[in-house]
C-alpha cells in the first residue's frame, strides 16, 4: 500500500501497526486551533473512522492558525468544512461530521462509538464534560490546551491512569476563567501542541509503551522549554456516582463571562452586614445547612419567586461553584432589584470561610 | 532555604517573571503560598496547582526539594 509505505517501513509500525491504525475509531471534539492539526495528521495516517464534532463556523480570524480552512470555507460549519478538506487528503477512510455542540445529553451516546477521544476544545466547561463522560464510557482521551505562548498536553483515563480532575479537580472559578475575551496566540503554537496530541493518539493505537499518561507536558514556544510534571491518580475523582450526578445536573455550562462587580468574596460579604441569602441550587443538591436569612430558589424558578425575597437587604446569591449564581445575579439586575451579588466559590466559601455547619 | 519558583501561563504575567528565587524558612507548601501571596496578592484569586520536584502535589506537602512550580489550568484551543 503506497500511501502508508513510510509507516510500514518502520519496524515499530509495519503492516500490523498500519492495520491497527485503519481499524481505529477516534472522535475529535472541536475543529479549531488544536483540532485542525490533530485531524490533518490522523487522517493522513489513515485512522479508519474519524468523528469531528463542532458547532462553530469558520471566521476570518481563525485562518491564521486553523490551517485546514481556506477563505472559501468562511461562514461554513467547521466540522463540515473540515470533512470536505480531509476527504481530499484521504478518501480511503470514513469521516463523520457532527454539526453540534457536545453536551451532557449527547456525550455518552457519541463517545461509545469511538475507541478514544481528543479534546481540542477551547473552554473549561467542555473539557470537564469530556473528562467525566470519558470516565463513564471508560475511554482514554488526549488533552491539549494553550495560553498565549504556552501549551499543555497529556493523556487521561488511559490504562487506569489519572484523569483531568486529578490535575485540576474542579472547574476554575469565574474570575480566573481566562477565555472570556479573545486572547492572542501565535498561530504555530496550537499547531505544535495539536501535532503532539496526534502523536499520542497514534502511540495509543499502536500500543507503544511510553504514552503521556500520568504526565503533563508543558511547552513554551518562546523558550522552547519543555517541562514534564508527574500527575498522580486520585481515586475519588473517578467516583462514577458523583460524575453521573454532575452529568445529570448539566454542570457543564458554557464559561460565563462575568462582570467582576457582580461577584463578592467572603471578606466583602462580612462588610455587607445583614443580607438576604439566595441558594439557587436544586432542592436535592448537597451539602444542606442552616443559614439565617436564606431562601432556596432553584435558578430556573428565580424570576417567578422574587416575592419571596427580602428586598430591603442586599441580595447574596450562591450555588455549588459560583456559575449559576452569576446567572442569577444577571437576572436580578435586569429586574432592577436592589444590590445583588454572586458569592465567589459558592457553597465551599460559605462552609470554609464563614464556618457554616453542614 | 533558597527555593526556585516557576510560574506558568497567566500567573507569570502577575508575577512579571517565569522563574525566581525566594528565600523561605517554613516547611510546607501552604506556608510558601502565603509568602508568595504576600508578594503577589492577585495570585490568591487565581486557580492553580503546585508541583514540587516536577510532581503535582497538594499544599500540605512538606518541602524537601527546592524546585516549585505554580501551574494554572489553560482553556484555549
Amino acid at each position: 500500500m503506497n500511501r502508508y509505505s513510510r509507516h510500514i517501513q518502520l519496524s515499530e509500525v509495519g503492516s500490523k501497526g498500519q492495520d491497527q491504525i485503519s481499524n481505529a475509531k477516534v472522535l475529535v471534539v472541536g475543529a479549531g486551533g488544536l483540532g485542525c492539526p490533530v485531524l490533518q495528521y490522523l487522517v493522513a495516517a489513515g485512522v479508519g473512522t474519524l468523528g469531528i464534532i463542532d458547532f462553530d463556523v469558520v471566521e476570518e480570524s481563525n485562518l491564521q492558525r486553523q490551517v485546514l480552512f481556506g477563505t472559501s470555507s468562511l461562514g461554513a460549519n467547521k466540522a463540515i468544512a473540515a470533512k470536505k478538506r480531509l476527504e481530499d487528503l484521504n478518501p480511503t477512510i470514513t469521516i463523520i461530521a457532527y454539526q453540534a455542540r457536545l453536551t451532557s445529553t449527547n456525550a455518552l451516546e457519541l463517545f461509545k462509538d469511538y475507541d478514544l477521544i481528543v479534546d481540542g476544545t477551547d473552554n473549561f466547561a467542555t473539557r470537564y464534560l469530556i473528562n467525566d463522560a470519558s470516565i463513564l464510557c471508560d475511554k482514554p482521551f488526549v488533552y491539549g490546551a494553550i495560553y498565549k505562548f504556552e501549551g499543555q498536553v497529556s493523556v487521561f483515563n488511559y490504562n487506569n491512569g489519572p484523569s483531568y480532575r486529578c490535575l485540576f479537580p474542579t472547574l476554575p472559578n469565574v474570575t480566573s476563567a481566562i477565555n472570556c475575551s479573545e486572547i492572542g496566540v501565535l498561530g504555530v503554537l496550537p499547531g505544535i501542541i495539536g501535532t503532539m496530541m496526534a502523536n499520542e493518539v497514534l502511540k495509543m493505537i499502536l500500543g507503544f509503551e511510553q504514552v503521556l499518561s500520568g504526565k503533563l507536558l508543558c511547552y513554551s514556544s518562546r523558550t522552547a522549554e519543555t517541562t514534564i510534571l508527574k500527575i498522580n491518580k486520585v481515586q475519588s475523582n473517578f467516583d462514577t456516582t458523583l460524575i453521573q450526578k454532575e452529568l445529570a445536573l448539566d454542570q457543564y455550562e458554557d464559561d460565563f463571562c462575568g462582570d467582576p462587580n457582580m461577584e463578592i468574596s467572603s471578606e466583602d460579604l462580612v462588610q455587607l452586614g445583614d443580607v438576604q441569602f439566595i441558594d439557587v441550587r436544586e432542592h436535592h443538591e448537597l451539602p444542606k445547612f442552616e443559614l439565617e436569612n436564606c431562601v432556596q430558589i432553584p435558578l430556573a424558578t428565580l424570576n417567578k419567586n422574587i416575592d419571596k425575597l427580602d428586598l430591603t437587604k442586599p441580595l447574596v446569591v450562591f450555588c455549588q461553584t459560583g456559575i449559576r449564581s452569576l446567572k442569577a445575579v444577571e437576572q436580578l439586575r435586569q429586574r432592577n432589584t436592589n444590590t445583588s451579588f454572586s458569592l465567589k466559590g459558592g457553597v465551599q466559601t460559605l462552609i470554609e470561610e464563614l464556618n457554616i455547619k453542614t | 532555604m533558597l527555593l526556585n519558583i516557576k510560574y506558568f501561563g497567566l500567573l507569570s504575567e502577575i508575577t512579571g517573571c517565569h522563574e525566581e528565587a525566594i528565600d523561605f524558612n517554613g516547611s510546607t507548601l501552604y506556608e510558601l503560598m502565603d509568602l508568595v501571596f504576600e508578594k503577589y496578592p492577585e495570585l490568591e484569586r487565581k486557580d492553580f496547582q503546585l508541583a514540587h520536584n516536577n510532581e503535582i502535589v497538594s499544599g500540605d506537602m512538606k518541602l524537601i526539594n527546592n524546585e516549585i512550580a505554580f501551574l494554572p489550568p489553560f482553556s484555549g484551543g
